[in-house]
């Protein structure tokens, strides 16, 4: 059919929405790609999807060695933090391709929870006072892990927590539910109100007041857990702006989790595609029937899209630009769905097997749709996007 | 999906392009100007001398209206001119004949054939149309029917019937496939040639459109003349010299990278901001998700675009059109409902002949109407899922009886 000619430039983009940034740097560098080779070879030799089921059926969810390897031998616990303070000095970029592997493998690990969100609060402090470098240079050496003490479901753009209060003494009394990346978490970062407004403080986990109760978690591969505190001592991390730290955490990690979810979904497509190219009925492959061939097709145009609105978020995060807050909230409320509906569609073109235990599908799909929740739910971040591109709710 | 980025890319070389950057460029768009004042010459001359100046596409080669240098630097030449006034050739009018034909041309033309058809072709002088779809053959195309028979002179008699051609009545000529073997199978009978669409055996005939326009045409072939310099590649080798062209015909109608908000979400987008009365929390929802896709296949179409840059292609060309269609087709629809009362109006049911294809021309109804169009036209997204399926996934193509059976055995 002979098709027309191009389209017309007649609908230029609306005064209110001339956001115009300079286009993102969407593709992988060498450097990006020689991590994600480091990352997933030593994933494949140390947690390829079996042994992560029996991981996560066993008392210890998280695999200290594998964290070790992960942390200190190929930096990643220090990625985001400046080579001064004894990190890496690399960028959300470079953070985002980590998570795509991670993602890609489900694996177990404290990496979003003490690399991302405990580190991007840090980093947001006072970087003069010796709490704030001393903690940040132990959690880059990998001696100590953290996690920053706010629900998993905690989006970016909200008010700041008040459920932890801290009296005149820095003592911290109060409960934060849904904590994710606890096991092995030796310090939280808590965010807390006190006498003076909202501040951060620095919590040790194995303190006698502070009761750290996991609980069955639908997502197997990421814990959670309810964290109480009873008046347990705590070091201020000194910040000019504790919410806005903890809002900048909370961003960069939000973006981030759409390369998480984007790992999630090339995985499953990509076994999928696998699957249905070996698998015999009716006398032929079951990759050849066109209806499967179709939604195959589509599900990797979503995954490609994906791949875009999660580069653009990284890329923003990386250089500052004042773009980010939209970029994060496209990348996140697509990349989301995306990685669900992959999963979706993996145990169902997997049909029986899919359904199985044995299977490590379903760990895809209950990483998936708790990443749906995790740092905002898709509507939460429109709600947002509405707001930033002037496209405002019926009064 | 490497084949397509060749094709694309007229599969000229590039290397030589390292020579020429942005601010020789620039040197050349102003010495252009001064030998050329856009106020003092006619857009004619002015058009063909920016064609000889090698600033017409700057990834062509040197002689053929390029420089051979990186298509990435087109805009810094187009930003340039327009800023000086200078009349532009009427993308939109000839996109056929631009996103279609002249990359075909340079990939497979003889030296004769890119000298005659390339500089009047570019300038806008003698528009092209695409003689392609049969009424008997649309998604497959290989099983078309037009007949080329070679005369003992050595000129070629076609007969047969086109359809779905879009600016065929405003076309001086027309790149066309027909069969001229029917005793071998369907891919390997077909040969690819230049028609003159002056020629007395060219009929063309309006077809209207379920907008009530008539952008596209039949066209009827009758003992046209087809002298052999106006075969483009080798006989029978038609079909893989169509591929060139169907590729490129894809990212000229998915790939072109827009500004944020812009495209079919644009008008939507300003209904909702200037019309706050027809604001509900349902369609704020459907908005922003719709907003939010178009962003996502803005950045797409951005991503693939680096990828060409760098000359790293990936396959994600394919799915651009997928996605452009689908995403027209949901938002004009979408905003036909926002507009309620207003949205039962249409502007005009006339039959009229463009002179070029608007997709987010007139109002919404016309919008939606023709968007329905985005998922037919350049590939059907059936077809461009099966592309997607067997050459990106490498996934097992259907069983078929039609490959290696002479055409003229085939059932029809």
């Amino acid at each position: 059919m002979t098709a027309p000619t191009q389209p017309a430039d007649r609908s230029q983009a609306h005064p209110a929405a001339q956001v115009r940034p300079a286009a993102p740097d969407l593709l992988y560098s060498d450097v990006e790609d020689d991590l994600r080779a480091a990352v997933r070879d030593l994933l494949a030799d140390r947690c390829p999807p079996g042994a992560v089921l029996t991981r996560v059926e066993g008392e210890q969810p998280y695999d200290p060695e594998l964290w070790r390897l992960l942390a200190a031998e190929l930096g990643l616990a220090g990625l985001l933090v400046p080579e001064e303070l004894g990190g890496q000095g690399a960028t959300a970029r470079e953070a985002a391709v980590v998570l795509e592997e991670l993602g890609g493998a489900v694996v177990p690990t404290p990496f979003l929870g003490s690399a991302v969100l405990a580190t991007s609060a840090l980093l947001r402090c006072d970087l003069a006072d010796e709490a704030v470098v001393g903690l940040l240079g132990r959690l880059a050496a990998g001696t100590t892990t953290a996690t920053l003490a706010v629900p998993l479901s905690a989006a970016p753009g909200g008010d700041f927590p008040a459920t932890v209060r801290a009296d005149a003494e820095g003592r911290l009394t109060g409960r934060v539910t849904s904590v994710a990346d606890t096991p092995g978490a030796g310090v939280l970062v808590v965010p807390a109100v006190g006498p003076d407004g909202p501040g951060l403080y620095e919590v040790a986990a194995a303190d006698a007041s502070v009761g750290v109760e996991p609980f069955s978690s639908l997502d197997l591969t990421r814990p959670l857990a309810d964290v109480s505190f009873t008046g347990s001592a705590a070091r201020p991390l000194p910040s000019a702006d504790a919410p806005a730290a903890l809002d900048a955490a909370l961003l960069t990690a939000a973006g981030l989790l759409a390369s998480e979810q984007l790992g999630v979904a090339q995985w499953c497509l990509d076994e999928t595609v696998r699957y249905l190219g070996q698998r015999h009925q009716f006398g032929r492959v079951v990759g050849s029937f066109q209806s499967l061939k179709h939604r195959l097709a589509d599900l990797w145009l979503e995954v490609v899209s994906a791949r875009a609105a999660a580069r653009a978020a990284a890329d923003a995060l990386a250089t500052g630009s004042p773009d980010a807050p939209v970029a994060v909230a496209v990348a996140q409320s697509y990349a989301a769905g995306v990685a669900v509906h992959a999963a979706e569609e993996a145990v169902q073109l997997h049909g029986g097997i899919g359904m199985t235990w044995e299977h490590p599908a379903h760990l895809y799909l209950k990483r998936a749709k708790a990443d749906e929740i995790a740092l905002g739910t898709p509507g939460r971040h429109r709600a947002t996007l509405a707001t930033l591109v002037k496209l405002p709710p019926p009064n | 999906m490497a084949k397509g980025r060749e094709a694309e890319d007229g599969g000229e070389d590039r290397a030589e392009g390292g020579a020429v950057d942005a601010a020789e460029l620039r040197g050349r768009v102003r010495e252009l100007l001064a030998a050329h004042p856009p106020g003092a010459v006619s857009p004619e001359e002015f058009l063909r001398a920016r064609f000889d100046a090698g600033l017409a596409w700057v990834h062509f080669p040197r002689g053929l209206g390029g420089l051979g240098a990186p298509r990435s630097l087109q805009p810094v030449v187009d930003a340039e001119l327009a800023a000086a006034d200078a009349p532009d050739n009427d993308p939109r009018r000839i996109g056929i004949g631009l996103g279609m034909a002249a990359p075909t041309i340079l990939r497979y033309g003889t030296e004769e054939q890119k000298q005659r058809f390339l500089r009047p072709l570019w300038t806008g002088e003698e528009p092209w149309c695409q003689l392609f779809s049969e009424p008997g053959a649309g998604s497959d195309l290989a099983g078309l029917r037009t007949r080329a028979v070679r005369e003992p002179g050595g000129d070629w008699i076609v007969d047969g019937q086109k359809v779905w051609t879009s600016s065929a009545h405003t076309a001086r000529w027309a790149i066309l496939i027909a069969r001229t073997d029917p005793d071998v199978p369907k891919h390997q009978g077909i040969t690819y040639f230049v028609c003159d669409m002056t020629d007395p055996g060219v009929e063309v005939r309006p077809l209207r459109q379920l907008t009530g326009e008539a952008e596209f045409n039949e066209v009827f072939l009758t003992g046209v003349r087809i002298p052999d310099a106006h075969r483009l590649g080798a006989i029978g080798d038609g079909w893989r010299v169509a591929q060139a062209t169907l590729m490129n015909e894809r990212v000229a109608i998915g790939g072109r990278v827009l500004p944020r908000e812009a495209g079919m979400v644009a008008a939507a987008a300003a209904t909702w901001r200037e019309r706050p009365e027809l604001r509900t929390p349902e369609l704020h929802d459907r908005l922003l998700s719709a907003w939010i896709d178009a962003e996502v296949a803005r950045l797409s179409a951005e991503r693939v675009r680096q990828q060409l840059a760098v000359g790293s292609p990936g396959p994600e060309g394919a799915g651009l059109k997928l996605a452009f269609a689908r995403l027209n087709q949901r938002i004009s629809g979408l905003e036909v409902e926002l507009l309620g009362e207003d949205g039962l109006r249409y502007g005009d049911w006339t039959m009229v002949r463009p002179r070029s294809v608007d997709f987010y021309g007139r109002d919404a109804g016309y919008r939606y109407l023709r968007a329905k169009g985005n998922s037919i036209e350049g590939g059907t997204s059936e077809i461009l899922r099966n592309i997607i399926a067997e050459r990106v996934l490498e996934l097992p193509a259907e069983p078929r009886t039609d490959k290696d059976a002479a055409w003229k055995d085939l059932p029809r």
